[in-house]
């Protein structure tokens, strides 16, 4: 594999806001997950659950409430009041109607996806029609006091069913008046506690499931208003609760970070009498899980711990493969971190300001696994807030460490360091270009000679540097047939060549720089691009989709390379394709072309293109196994993959230089101590 | 009646007794135990043990009701037989011999005329498979049954590991970490495993099963403590479970209630846990109940629920999880250090029972009396954990001194403690009087009272000898302090040793007078009162294991059993070994009130029992292969009364009876009386009678007993009560006897209208009911209630004798009258 002098560094402080709600896309492969801190995003099922969108958040705007409605059109409304449309293609708040009833707690779609409700502070539940081009207010339903958490259709869409403090209260449609309200605390009148419902889900059969802040999960019947079954599930309050399509199956998620199945299941075999049953306890959480949903074939939960657990359900799989496993995500699919190989920077995004770091220095060396001093510490230069309550999309910093570009909803934002012996000066370069924010994606020139802008419809803006300290737009590629998507990932050859970029439609294309013109289009492929780079020497373009398959692409020969259609031909190892997370980073190593870099969260791996593809009999993971063999054996049992998983959770890799690695780590540990404790409980044995 | 020509060793308790699950009657009244190689009915009510039945020739394996008949039970035996018992009398109705072992056994209400047994598969070890067996219905009383079907292969041998759900749907089994179900309709084999992962708490295997009475649920317990509730297993794929867990460590038995709303579990904790609607949240528990919990069974109304315990207790469990009843007999402890004492006052058996107690059993009831709190430390159920626990124990003369040492087992030092207690007589319990740390230095390894009957308080002296070459005298001496509780308490007086060896066994002279201190090879003598050395007796090479004096006649006699095999006798006049013989003496017991001493051996896997007197080498009674496990500890109890006893050979158990426990801790004795004798006819009696219906015959019997009952001052009512209590033995036959040995009607009739008419004498009467008694000889069953009738007469023929002339005489006339009625044939009442 090689040996790397290796910069550990643990000084990047993320900490990722927590899971707000959740919303599966009905009848449609994608999740809306929004967070604590409103920023949304959408995973795709398909793509390996690769989380192929991200709307950055907005202090302003917070997200109680996410709903799809008219097909594939994604709603959010928050404590500011406002309903929200996104626009997924260009990834921004699309339109926002103010709600008119204060800070809503809940929203929810009929089954048609033609109206949604809301639930307000004040009380009062009002209805909106989904247009084209946006929502109108349509109605108020009757309006008592309470503000209003949760709101469910009745699949018929005749009956809404409310939840509010110690109450339920289910609403005729047409006439907007109430027909049944319940105390959902008459049984425990002793207990002067209130009683929060936080969530509740109207069945096709008349019963309403609450979940209430008692522990309970509860069903009743809202015909007569009469209890039907109650679970105390936890000592502590059920936050949230979703039903299945088919309604035989509930997950609810508690604050002591436990989720519980509910299964409809018949009381004998082959009678039609049925009973909800709690099933399986998952204790995946340490949090709050405050949102959790029911896809075809997963349990899915999110909790204040910022995880997103996927749960498959193995009696719904039919085979085992990458569904087949548990899933789970605390960290964005996407890199968060840049580097400047020359001047040894390392550039953090946060969500609303940007550190730069020089990372440290040793001169002494040390056998492989030895800790060698350091003889000047990392140090912090700089920390640029962002102004505004936007949240930052992107960020990058030049090679050279000269530059440091940032985007945000409505700002892009070019900044020049200077560095004079210690002290640092950061100048804002006037005059950028106006171009149409956001941006994306920004990648510096090898040379730092020119920055690359990722932009919507599939635009990718070139601006020239100016060594005095300006800039100015040198051209616009487009993609020849035009694209509504935004472009989210680019790659610059390191000769000034060329650059790759991928819209949110996974189309790749590639421009030349020398003469301004689209070069060619990477073959579509099924699936989402996860990371891309383009060959310092062979110009060659490796592209990482997240069904873990890796492809190499000849930029000169517009064909894929020799290579890449042998890996198509012996398919990768079978451990490799179930991996957890994607990759999130390529580079290469310029002394030694065969060997290909890439890193996901849970590995580091060196690519070897001249040894032989394991074979699925062998082991993936040999590096261990290999140390101990001799040297004649080891030759044998070489192969490409040569796999380091000693740094995790890896958020950055990247190559120095011929023989220095940096590696950005951020341990779950220092999350957890960053969150509020979890809610006590004891323990046996302890 | 005449005494049998051998010795019969006969089983009176202890071993481990429970091999299946407990049953209730149907009407809850009765619980049935299988224990040992009997089936054991309790009364709910009393405790008591009403009947024992015996029959089978191994450990019975699981006692079952027969579903269509409530009054029946089934149950099998590792003997390869299944019997059908009619438990109300006691006696085997049907024996059904299989053929191979049987490991369970189970009936169901919906299989007709067939039963469930789990045995072993022909040709392969440890295998075992479920089979229904045909119970033909033919007639007689031992029939085969050999028409075998294989229901389920590859099960587990113990009786929890299968269960039959809902109706008889199915039938779950699991073994190891598989959970397989059938259902007989749809002939469906479903196998579910859980996860072979090992955890801290231990592996997931499962435990126990029980299934769901109404729906189909099934609930199974694991090595780790976890319920699982599944559900939904009619499907391959899309079953389901749910996990219940409060248990640290196995969970050892699982049972529903009748409607299936609430599970009972139990484990090692001792504590019976009740969960309420399969919730996780709603539970119940009772704790402190003793010793780990075995098995757990309810009744079938649901009222109440038994619990067995590894240490031999059961427990009946009220339905609002209330402490009910608690039936137990000799506990089982752990190890049996303390040896079996008697207590002279009580006459009960003092050993260890509860882990720190010290229990009292009651030989004659099989009872334990009380349990005395000895080390008064809360006990913590795991494994690994040193406690504190009783090692000795001795009683004084008369009962009125116990002295109880109890140590805690470390490596390097062990902790100590000599407690002395004394007995209250108004709170009739012992007293803690003193307290002693670390009397020796070292393990106690003996301790002795000096047996002084007249000058009890005055010259009680208690002997310690310990591993630390010392033995150590205790006296009373007052208690100088004035605010001392105790007017006395207990200080050493003298420390002896002897040439630095290590004590071994202490013991004193009948009449105290000498003290008799073993040290490893060597016996010495001592004067109790000087605290002088007489002499010693050694007879190397070989420590010496057991010493003791001789009695009455032969008190000139001291007995050391050493162990290289020899048994010595020395004269303690000449100092001279009398005799020796070469035996491997495990046990050495005198028996206090004779001067005969009974050793027991062990020689080649099994024990063997002998007799002698100390003044003659030749031994008066041998008994070889009294059983096949090692014998550990025996006891001489006094008998209450001197037994009458046919054959001199036995003469020796004339005035106590010997005890012994075996290292499975069952108790032993001997006896020279048939089985049927030993249970008290009272206890049978009352069986009979709770269980009759009500009937115009049971109200015409229920009006006869009132009338007994009655204390009639007037004296033409105990003319009246006398002649019913003379006419009884041959109602009492009729309506007692089961119907099934009921000779026919016509052999009934003369005897019973005989036993209608007024007899002139009381001799009469005594007359009938020795006819009854020789004429049905078959129901040899009833002799003893009949037995129980005639004394009663007897007690009852005082006033009739005062009131003489009270009573009615018949003319001669009137006589020959009654006599031609007597002769005639009633034959034609049987055409009836």
């Amino acid at each position: 594999m090689g040996e790397f002098e290796v910069h550990r560094v643990r000084f990047f402080g993320l900490v990722p806001a927590g899971v707000r709600c959740l919303a599966c896309e009905p009848r449609g492969g994608r999740l809306a997950l929004a967070r604590t801190d409103g920023a949304v995003e959408v995973y795709n099922f398909a793509a390996n659950y690769f989380q192929e969108r991200v709307i950055p958040g907005n202090e302003a705007r917070s997200v109680e409430a996410l709903c799809w409605a008219a097909g594939d059109r994604l709603f959010g409304a928050g404590l500011g009041g406002d309903i929200t449309e996104y626009d997924l293609a260009r990834l921004c708040a699309a339109r926002s109607v103010d709600g008119c009833g204060g800070p809503i707690w809940s929203m929810a779609a009929n089954s048609t996806g033609t109206q949604l409700a809301i639930g307000c502070e004040d009380g009062s539940v009002k209805l909106f029609q989904v247009v084209p081009g946006g929502i109108q207010f349509e109605r108020n339903l009757d309006r008592r006091k309470g503000r209003i958490l949760c709101l469910s259709w009745h699949p018929s869409d005749t009956h809404i069913a409310a939840g509010s403090i110690d109450i339920l209260r289910v609403f005729d449609v047409c006439s907007g008046q109430t027909v049944q309200r319940i105390m959902v605390n008459y049984h425990v009148q002793k207990v002067k506690r209130e009683c929060i419902v936080w969530s509740i889900a109207f069945l096709s059969s008349g019963t309403v499931v609450t979940s209430d802040s008692f522990g309970r999960v509860q069903f009743w019947d809202w015909e007569r208003g009469t209890l039907l079954e109650s679970h105390t599930v936890s000592t502590s309050a059920v936050l949230s609760l979703a039903v299945s399509e088919k309604e035989d199956s509930i997950i609810v998620g508690t604050s002591t970070g436990a989720t519980y199945q509910f299964q409809l299941l018949p009381v004998k075999m082959g009678s039609l009498e049925k009973r909800w049953v709690r099933t399986k306890p998952f204790q995946h959480h340490t949090h709050d899980v405050r949102a959790v949903a029911h896809s075809s074939t997963a349990l899915i939960s999110g909790g204040l711990d910022a995880q997103l657990v996927i749960r498959p359900l193995m009696e719904k799989m039919q085979k085992k493969g990458y569904d087949a496993a548990l899933r789970k995500f605390t960290f964005p699919h996407r890199r968060l971190v840049s580097c400047a190989r020359k001047a040894r920077l390392l550039l953090f995004q946060f969500s609303q300001h940007l550190e730069l770091w020089r990372l440290g220095s040793t001169n002494k060396t040390g056998k492989d696994g030895e800790v060698l001093p350091l003889c000047r510490m990392p140090e912090h230069l700089v920390q640029l807030k962002s102004k505004g309550p936007e949240h930052i999309y992107c960020s990058c910093v030049s090679p050279c460490g000269s530059w440091v570009a940032y985007s945000t909803a409505s700002r892009f934002h070019l900044y020049r360091v200077q560095y004079e012996g210690d002290s640092i000066s950061v100048k804002k370069v006037p005059k950028v270009p106006k171009l149409l924010p956001p941006a994306y994606q920004l990648q510096f020139s090898a040379d730092s000679g020119s920055l690359f802008v990722a932009s919507a419809r599939g635009s990718v803006h070139v601006l020239q540097l100016l060594e005095l300290g300006g800039c100015k737009l040198l051209h616009t590629f487009r993609p020849p047939s035009g694209s509504p998507e935004a472009v989210y990932l680019l790659a610059a050859s390191a000769d000034g060549h060329w650059v790759a970029a991928v819209s949110g439609d996974w189309a790749i294309h590639i421009y030349n720089l020398k003469c301004f013109k689209h070069h060619c289009a990477v073959p579509a492929y099924s699936c989402a691009v996860t990371a891309l780079a383009i060959h310092p020497v062979t110009n060659n373009l490796v592209i990482a989709y997240s069904d873990q398959q890796l492809f190499e692409f000849s930029i000169p020969e517009k064909q894929y390379t020799a290579w890449s259609r042998m890996v198509q031909n012996c398919g990768l190892h079978r451990v490799w394709l179930e991996r957890d997370s994607p990759i999130t980073h390529i580079t290469f190593n310029p002394k030694n072309p065969s060997h290909i870099l890439l890193h996901d969260i849970y590995m580091f791996c060196v690519l070897d293109k001249s040894l032989p593809l394991p074979d699925n009999s062998a082991l993936l993971m040999n590096q261990s196994t290999l140390k101990q063999l001799p040297e004649n054996a080891r030759q044998r049992q070489l192969h490409a993959f040569k796999i380091c998983k000693k740094f995790q959770p890896l958020l950055f890799a990247d190559l120095l230089d011929e023989n220095c690695l940096v590696m950005v780590e951020r341990p779950i540990m220092d999350i957890k101590t960053q969150l509020p404790l979890p809610i006590q409980q004891k323990k046996f044995g302890t | 009646m005449v005494a049998p020509a051998t010795l019969r060793v006969v089983r009176c308790g202890g071993s481990s007794l429970h091999g299946a699950r407990a049953v209730f009657s149907a009407d809850s009244k009765y619980l049935l135990c299988a224990s040992g190689d009997f089936v054991k009915m309790y009364s709910v009510a009393t405790e008591e043990t009403l009947r024992l039945m015996g029959g089978h020739a191994d450990l019975v394996t699981g006692i079952q009701l027969n579903p269509r008949n409530h009054m029946q039970l089934y149950s099998s035996s590792l003997d390869g037989s299944i019997k059908l018992w009619d438990f109300m009398d006691g006696i085997p109705i049907k024996t059904f011999t299989v053929g191979s072992k049987l490991l369970a056994l189970y009936a169901l209400a919906s299989s007709e005329d067939s039963v469930f047994v789990v045995i072993p598969k022909s040709g392969e070890r440890d295998t075992f498979q479920l089979v229904s067996v045909k119970l033909t219905k033919a007639a007689g009383q031992d029939l085969e049954a050999r028409e075998l079907s294989v229901v389920l292969d590859g099960v587990d041998a113990s009786p929890k590991h299968i269960a039959f759900g809902r109706e008889g749907e199915y039938v779950a089994s699991v073994k190891e970490v598989n959970l397989q179900v059938y259902f007989f309709k749809q002939k469906q084999l479903n196998r579910f495993s859980v996860s072979t992962t090992k955890t801290k708490s231990g592996n997931n295997h499962f435990t126990c099963i029980a299934c769901h009475p109404t729906e189909d649920c099934i609930a199974t317990g694991h090595a780790d403590g976890k319920i699982r509730l599944w559900r939904n297993f009619c499907h391959k794929k899309e079953y389901t479970f749910s996990t219940l867990h409060w248990h640290h460590d196995t969970v050892m038995d699982l049972a529903f209630s009748m409607e299936g709303t609430r599970l009972l579990s139990g484990g090692v904790e001792s504590v019976l846990v009740l969960w309420h609607n399969e919730s996780d949240r709603q539970k119940d528990f009772l704790p402190r109940l003793g010793s780990a919990i075995e098995y757990i069974s309810m009744s079938s109304d649901g009222a109440l629920c038994c619990t067995l315990h590894t240490d031999n207790r059961i427990t009946i469990i009220n339905s609002n999880l209330r402490f009910c009843k608690s039936i137990q007999g000799l506990i089982k402890s752990t190890d049996v250090k303390t040896g079996l004492v008697v207590d002279p006052r009580t006459k009960a058996l003092v050993l260890n029972g509860e882990p720190g107690h010290l229990q009292f059993y009651c030989l004659q009831s099989d009872q334990q009396l009380f349990s005395l709190d000895i080390v008064q430390r809360q006990y913590i159920h795991q494994a690994g954990l040193n406690q504190a626990d009783l090692v000795k124990v001795a009683f004084s003369a008369q009962g009125k001194w116990l002295a109880t040492v109890e140590e805690r087992e470390e490596v390097s030092d062990p902790e100590l403690q000599l407690k002395l207690w004394f007995y209250d007589e108004e709170t009739q319990s012992f007293k803690l009087n003193t307290r002693i740390n670390m009397p020796h230095e070292d393990h106690i390894t003996d301790m002795c009272f000096r047996d002084m009957d007249e000058l009890e308080d005055d010259s009680l002296i208690l002997v310690t000898s310990g591993r630390d070459c010392v033995f150590k005298v205790w006296v009373m001496v007052e208690d100088t302090d004035p605010e001392a509780q105790q007017r006395v308490s207990w200080s050493c007086d003298f420390v002896g040793s002897y040439h630095n060896y290590q004590a071994t066994n202490c013991c004193f002279s009948e009449d105290g007078s000498l003290l008799a201190v073993s040290f490893e090879e060597t016996v010495t003598v001592w004067d109790s009162v000087t605290w002088d050395l007489k002499c010693t007796f050694c007879h190397p090479p070989g420590k010496i294991r057991n010493i003791c004096f001789g009695r009455l006649t032969c008190s000139k006699y001291l007995i050391g059993a050493t162990d290289y095999g020899f048994l010595c006798c020395w004269n303690l006049l000449s100092c001279a070994l009398e005799w020796s013989a070469h035996l491997n003496v495990l046990v050495l017991q005198p028996d206090p009130l004779s001067e005969h001493i009974a050793a027991i051996s062990w020689l080649s896997k099994e024990s063997s029992l002998f007799v002698f007197k100390p003044n003659e080498p030749r031994p008066i009674y041998i008994q070889r292969n009294l059983c096949k496990e090692k014998i550990q500890l025996a006891a001489f109890v006094p008998r209450d009364e001197p037994e009458v006893i046919g054959s001199e050979k036995y003469l020796w158990l004339r005035r106590s009876q010997l005890f012994f426990l075996t290292d499975t801790q069952e108790l032993m004795t001997l006896s020279t009386k048939s089985l049927e004798e030993r249970l008290t006819p009272s206890s049978k009696q009352l069986a009979v009678e709770e269980s009759l219906p009500v009937t115009p015959f049971s109200l015409l019997l229920g009006k006869h007993r009132r009338q007994q009952s009655q204390e009639g001052t007037d004296l033409r009512k105990l003319v009246v009560h006398n002649k019913h209590e003379q006419d009884s033995p041959a109602v009492k036959e009729l309506l007692h006897t089961p119907a099934h040995v009921l000779p026919s009607a016509s052999f009934l009739c003369p005897i019973f209208i005989n036993s209608l008419l007024i007899s002139k004498e009381n001799k009469s009467a005594e007359e009938v009911a020795d006819e009854v008694e020789m004429e049905s000889e078959k129901t040899d069953d009833d002799s003893d209630e009949e037995r129980d009738v005639t004394e009663m007469e007897q007690e009852d023929t005082s006033p009739v004798e005062l009131l003489g002339e009270m009573t009615c005489k018949l003319s001669k006339a009137q006589e020959k009258e009654l006599r031609k009625i007597r002769k005639m044939d009633y034959s034609w009442i049987s055409a009836f």
